[in-house]
């Protein structure tokens, strides 16, 4: 059973009369475990197709499996608690709350989940290290670097251990070294909790990480290269 | 609303302390005033209906059937004196007083008006009114039946008459006779009521009973209950005092001076629309608050909707935030406004033009503002209810959110 399954996806979008096809009947598997970057330029698809798997927007046609469960026909709650407990989000822009120290942004999410104090301190504490921000918790966003927000925004998508992380963009704001830290620790999470990676990117940095590369463009996939033997 | 969720809408309180601080001031302003303005009437109020009770109605009278919407002389409580002191007996108050009531014509050499003439019990009226303290010349009405009078001040003024002076009254006896009389005028009184001042005349009890050929007879038995709200209870024991072949009647202030009471629900009335506009200002000010700062989260909102944070989840931040805000200027505004009211309880407060409408209350020209739990916690009470109401809008914004929309927002 892959991951995520992509059936016939269409999403146009109308600006003005003209009709833009974002999503032109695509049709995907994704296996578990699976590190795949999804490549197109700008207005190619690769961020709709993201928030169809993830379901913060709806296809048009289509269906959309997750984990064998056809997520397309659910509701605004049952999509909202797929998201909260088997999707992670990393975004281009990190989004922290700035009110919340990293640790807090982190359990702002587990409290919503409803993990107890104690565990979320404890989950808190353990994957701020594991992204490599040990002893930051107590920090607010303003007082991080780019590359420090993101990793909270990456500790805040993976601390609920969701099977499936979606990122867009995610280095698009940071520097290369930034941004290799950054895919490193994306690649060692899906190697060590065998995590699917499905990442949108225009940057031929990330996707030379990627296991699979899947090229995009006018809304259909051009092109599906498994990197894994390279 | 755990730890975290308090600690989060706290702190985004704080994300624009101007803005936060503006709409604190703005709610404990309001609350600070409406505690001050209901301790004001509550104080107001109490002076007024106490004061204009003293001076003639009292808390109760017994009265025959009839009497007060009549007033005819021969509409009377049979053995006034005997009904009072049982009255007094069974009641165990000592203010309780009998009245006979006719209209006469004064003549004095000059002039004749018409009055309303009382007679008095002259050891106990002073127990059920004002007015016998109220004597600006001359003296109170001495006890037996001698026959003299005491004037309201304008009646003196009309008559052109003085302490010593003698005036004669001509009116229709109990019996259908004439009734008349020479008096000695042995005070003037004035009461500040221009109503009493003008028509109001006293005669020892006895007196006006021969002139008026009462035969013991009285119209009102007056009752001073030692506080406003021990009336209903003594109401109920007079009741059950009266003799059961006597055709009488036990009637409150409210109904004996119903203008009291309407004058106070005018005000009241008039009050609550002033506080209803500055409670929906108020409203209007956390709505603008919360508003604007939902509107400029919109994309921070969306990223939550995005990683699975229900929009109820988010409505419930954007309330606590409401309700922390509402909270502390309840607080603010009750403690400052309470603090205020106190020092304006001792001081007294006073202002330009106020005097004309207190004389009419026969109210002194200072008020004393009268803190108690309702006046300090009503206003600040309804404010908070406002302020919570007016984050409804903004929270409610957060279940039409689309998280693709919102994090595309600026």
């Amino acid at each position: 059973m892959p991951a995520v399954r992509c059936i016939e996806l269409v999403k146009t979008y109308r600006q003005g009369s003209q009709a833009i096809h974002a999503l032109d009947r695509i049709s995907l598997d994704i296996a578990a475990g699976g590190f795949v970057c999804l490549s197109a330029p700008s207005g190619g698809g690769k961020t709709t197709l993201l928030n169809a798997i993830g379901g913060l927007d709806l296809p048009d046609s289509g269906e959309v499996w997750i984990d064998g469960e056809r997520v397309d026909v659910l509701g605004k709650a049952a999509l909202a608690s797929l998201r909260l407990h088997r999707i992670g989000f990393v975004f281009q822009s990190y989004n922290l709350v700035p009110v919340l120290s990293a640790r807090e942004n982190v359990e702002f999410v587990m409290q919503v989940q409803g993990v107890p104090a104690a565990e979320r301190g404890r989950r808190s504490r353990a994957i701020l290290a594991e992204v490599g921000l040990e002893g930051l918790g107590d920090r607010r966003p303003a007082a991080m670097s780019g590359g420090q927000q993101q990793r909270v925004a990456v500790a805040r998508a993976i601390v609920s251990q969701p099977t499936l992380v979606l990122a867009d963009e995610p280095t698009a704001n940071l520097d290369s070294e930034g941004a290799d830290k950054l895919m490193r620790l994306f690649v060692e999470l899906n190697e060590r909790h065998g995590t699917t990676f499905v990442i949108a990117t225009h940057d031929p940095r990330v996707m030379a990480y990627a296991k699979r590369l899947i090229r995009m463009l006018d809304g259909r996939i051009v092109d599906d290269i498994d990197q894994a033997g390279g | 609303m755990t730890g975290l969720g308090l600690r989060l809408a706290w702190r985004n309180l704080w994300r624009h302390p101007r803005r936060t601080v503006l709409t604190l001031a703005a709610i404990a302003f309001s609350n600070v005033l409406l505690v001050f303005m209901i301790s004001l009437q509550v104080g107001t109020y109490g002076l007024m209906i106490d004061n204009s009770l003293q001076a003639l109605t009292g808390h109760l009278q017994v009265q025959a059937d009839g009497w007060l919407d009549d007033h005819r002389l021969q509409q009377v409580v049979p053995d006034g004196a005997a009904l009072a002191a049982d009255l007094r007996a069974g009641l165990g108050l000592a203010a309780v007083s009998q009245r006979a009531v006719a209209h006469a014509l004064l003549s004095s050499e000059e002039r004749s008006y018409g009055a309303q003439l009382l007679g008095v019990d002259p050891e106990r009226e002073p127990l059920v009114s004002s007015l016998p303290g109220l004597l600006r010349d001359g003296r109170w009405l001495a006890n037996g039946g001698a026959a003299e009078i005491v004037l309201g001040s304008a009646l003196a003024r009309n008559l052109r008459v003085a302490p010593g002076d003698r005036v004669t009254l001509l009116g229709s006896a109990r019996d259908g006779s004439f009734a008349a009389s020479i008096t000695t005028v042995a005070g003037v009184f004035d009461s500040g009521i221009a109503g009493i001042d003008r028509g109001i005349a006293m005669l020892p009890f006895d007196y006006f009973g021969e002139t008026f050929a009462m035969r013991g007879a009285a119209h009102q038995v007056v009752i001073v209950t030692p506080a406003l709200e021990h009336v209903p209870e003594y109401e109920w024991r007079a009741e059950a005092l009266l003799p059961a072949s006597a055709n009488l009647v036990v009637l409150d202030w409210d109904v004996l001076q119903p203008g009291l009471k309407q004058a106070i629900r005018a005000d009241i009335g008039s009050a609550f629309f002033v506080y209803a506009v500055l409670v929906v200002l108020v409203a209007f000010s956390v709505l603008n608050t919360q508003l604007m700062s939902v509107l400029e989260r919109t994309k921070e909102f969306g990223i939550h909707l995005a990683l699975g944070i229900s929009p109820g989840r988010l409505g419930n931040i954007v309330l606590t935030e409401s309700a922390l805000l509402g909270g502390l200027g309840l607080l603010l505004g009750m403690l400052l406004g309470a603090a205020v009211t106190a020092w304006f309880g001792v001081r007294g407060f006073a202002y330009p033009g106020m005097e004309e409408l207190a004389a009419s209350f026969n109210l002194p020209a200072v008020f004393y503002p009268q803190l108690n739990l309702v006046s300090v916690t009503a206003g600040p009470g309804v404010v908070f209810v406002f302020t919570l109401l007016a984050a409804l809008y903004p929270a409610l914004r957060l279940h039409w959110l689309e998280p693709v929309a919102a994090m595309r927002a600026a």
